[in-house]
């Protein structure tokens, strides 16, 4: 089997992936275009051992790696994302302009839980975000 | 053409079309579902290529974990379920210059690199015996680090999606070591 095949489908495979993540909005939209990108690293990965003929199996093996690694960094980017949904309202990733916590915005409520007192400012910060939902 | 390439170039075909389904699609549901596509067309190249174990591993966790994590990541988010127009942000035609100019880039150089790379594929080599063999023998060392790994990854998951822990009062502030615990307790039920 000629290797261009799966290098060529890679290829393609990783620049859907660069397009994926620059004109997504939606966070979670552009997770699935980071693991599009993966996915044609794998494939890069496992056509290589095979044509190498790694006796360690070096390729196939770092490939497992990195479908683990990239459970794990699914499960965190979900968790974030799901923070800043709980915070903002809003996942679209060019709107998410401030760096700093200002006073005239709205979802303040992770002021109030630094500032109030040990146990009620807890509650007023849960009790406020789970309210819209 | 060998049979190999006859079974292997209709799913790269359909994993490339899939592809460029999830990053154009309308609907943020059908993404989910076009990555199932490409996922399995993905490991199906894996079967192809001998890579047995990693095909049935990308169709365990990819197919079986993550679209299911990243459905409930939609659903949680609460997004339109039908079609929504501003799923694209406005940089899109720079994006889609930079992605044409990536393709250009890596297609001209793997087929300038790998024009007469050939290589009979053999059945065995990356069948369970011969990759266990290779994590447990050579590679065993990154596998432990990668559990310790993933274990930080999701004790990090658990405290940042529970609302009752996470950065708390200060140690230095009125109440006892045990009754902020108790109190932030209450605020979870």
């Amino acid at each position: 089997m000629h290797i261009l095949y799966p290098l060529v489908v890679a290829a393609l495979l990783f620049s859907i992936g660069v397009y994926g993540v620059l004109a997504r909005r939606n966070a979670i939209l552009v997770l699935m275009s980071v693991e599009l990108m993966l996915n044609s690293v794998n494939l890069n990965l496992v056509t290589f051992d095979v044509w190498l003929r790694d006796r360690l199996h070096g390729g196939q093996v770092l490939t497992l790696f990195t479908i683990v690694i990239a459970a794990a960094e699914i499960g965190l980017g979900l968790a974030i994302v799901l923070l800043v949904f709980r915070n903002r309202e809003s996942i679209d990733v060019d709107r998410l302009r401030a760096l700093a916590e200002s006073d005239a915005e709205p979802p303040a409520d992770s002021v109030v839980e630094r500032q109030g007192p040990a146990g009620q400012g807890d509650q007023v910060a849960v009790s406020s975000r789970r309210a819209p939902q | 053409m060998t049979g190999q390439e006859i079974v292997f170039v209709p799913l790269g075909v359909v994993a490339v079309g899939a592809a460029l389904l999830v990053v154009t699609t309308k609907q943020m549901v059908h993404a989910a579902l076009w990555l199932v596509v490409t996922l399995g067309a993905l490991a199906g190249m894996y079967l192809v290529l001998t890579a047995e174990f990693v095909a049935w591993v990308q169709v365990l966790i990819y197919v079986g974990a993550v679209v299911v994590l990243l459905l409930f990541g939609i659903m949680l988010t609460r997004a339109p379920i039908g079609r929504s127009a501003d799923l694209d942000s406005g940089n899109r035609w720079i994006a889609l210059a930079v992605a044409v100019a990536t393709a250009a880039l890596l297609v001209t150089v793997v087929v300038q690199g790998f024009r007469t790379a050939y290589v009979p594929l053999k059945p065995g080599g990356g069948s369970a015996e011969a990759m266990g063999a290779g994590v447990f023998r050579t590679w065993v060392l990154p596998f432990e680090v990668l559990s310790v790994l993933l274990l930080a990854a999701l004790i990090g998951a658990i405290v940042l999606s529970r609302s009752d822990i996470g950065p708390g009062p200060d140690p230095g502030s009125d109440t006892g070591p045990g009754s902020g615990g108790g109190s932030r307790r209450k605020g979870d039920g």
